[in-house]
């Protein structure tokens, strides 16, 4: 939730200035400010229009702008059964998204292959992209999906500004063949 | 007034001969005749151009693998309706899996085109003289046809299937 009158991060105040760590400021603008790129393949793309709507209201965290660019975007939703066929056009996305991005695998699909354990589907979108939070569910509720996002923003905000400089990070991004 | 499978049945033997028919029979009244498929095309234009029963509609195509079937494994299902006297006819045709080669109906129906270019992708059959015989619903690079049977269906890359995890 966007909290207007939100405390500050802990620093040094006084008469007109305020002094903090960079990371907290810029954890905290990023916490709440996260673009996403709704990626919707199937039913769970259904239950993130819900979650986009008025009544569960996607808007309150920060992403009120769903980014229809990768270039824009920061946080990748995968909702959805990912063929194999797809899953190319899916990476490229993925490569298209400048840092920071974070990725969220919603519903049983995008996480293990879901029911469609079979020779077209992808078993996962881990096997081609890092995820970062995967969310249960076929199809998990909105209220879920929301939950999901939270734990983006808690990532988000707690995360170093130099994570994705760093060895293990790079690492990470070679084990998946990403440049 | 759809036409009585007599009536096609007659047709069909007196033009080609009881010989070319491998097989009539009618599964749930509907007539269905096999044939070997260098009758496929002539059997199929004679029921298109033929003034009064005129199949001019290609409702469906399909493959079949029957692995039980030794020699005439693969086998193609035609479904032809007349819309001006609705009546329905089945033709099927066989083909040995080392050599699966069934001529292409895209002669007399541009519907053929990419159903035989899906019975391709799935089944391997080689549709002789398609114009454009490419995969059209699998990955291009995909090295098999998996609706053969003997490819499993599931995907043999997952792990977490085993039995352990189910506490079998």
């Amino acid at each position: 939730m966007v909290e207007t009158n939100a405390l500050a991060p802990p620093g040094i105040e006084g008469q007109g200035f305020f002094a903090t760590a960079l990371d907290k400021v810029v954890g905290m603008a990023r916490k709440n400010s996260l673009w996403p790129l709704p990626f919707a393949t199937s039913c769970c793309g259904i239950e993130f229009m819900a979650t986009m709507g008025s009544h569960y209201d996607l808007a309150r965290f920060g992403s009120e702008r769903p980014s229809f660019s990768p270039r824009q975007a920061d946080l990748l939703m995968v909702m959805g059964t990912i063929a194999k066929k797809m899953a190319p056009v899916l990476k490229q996305t993925y490569e298209q998204m400048s840092e920071p991005r974070w990725v969220i695998a919603v519903g049983a699909c995008a996480s293990s292959g879901g029911i469609f354990d079979t020779y077209s589907v992808l078993q996962g979108i881990d096997r081609i992209i890092p995820v970062d939070v995967y969310v249960p569910g076929c199809p998990p509720r909105p209220e879920q999906i929301l939950e999901g996002l939270m734990k983006i923003q808690e990532l988000a905000e707690n995360e170093s500004v130099r994570r994705r400089d760093s060895e293990e990070y790079r690492l990470l991004l070679e084990s998946y063949n990403i440049g | 007034m759809p036409f009585s499978n007599e009536e096609i049945q007659s047709y069909l033997v007196e033009t080609f001969g009881i010989e070319t028919f491998l097989s009539i029979s009618k599964p749930f009244g509907m007539l269905t005749v096999e044939v070997a498929p260098k009758d496929l095309i002539a059997l199929v234009g004679s029921l298109k151009n033929h003034p009064q029963f005129q199949f001019t509609f290609m409702t469906d195509l399909c493959g079949m693998h029957l692995p039980e079937q030794v020699g005439r494994e693969l086998g193609v299902v035609y479904m032809l309706h007349s819309w001006s006297s609705n009546t329905k006819i089945r033709i099927k045709t066989f083909a040995p899996i080392l050599a699966p080669v069934i001529p292409t109906l895209t002669v007399h129906y541009q519907a053929a085109n990419w159903m035989e270019r899906e019975t391709y992708d799935f089944y391997g059959i080689i549709f002789e003289g398609h114009p454009n015989l490419v995969r059209i619903l699998n990955l291009d690079e995909m090295d098999y046809f998996p609706m053969r049977k003997e490819y499993p269906l599931e995907d043999q890359t997952r792990k977490d299937k085993v039995d352990e995890m189910f506490g079998r």
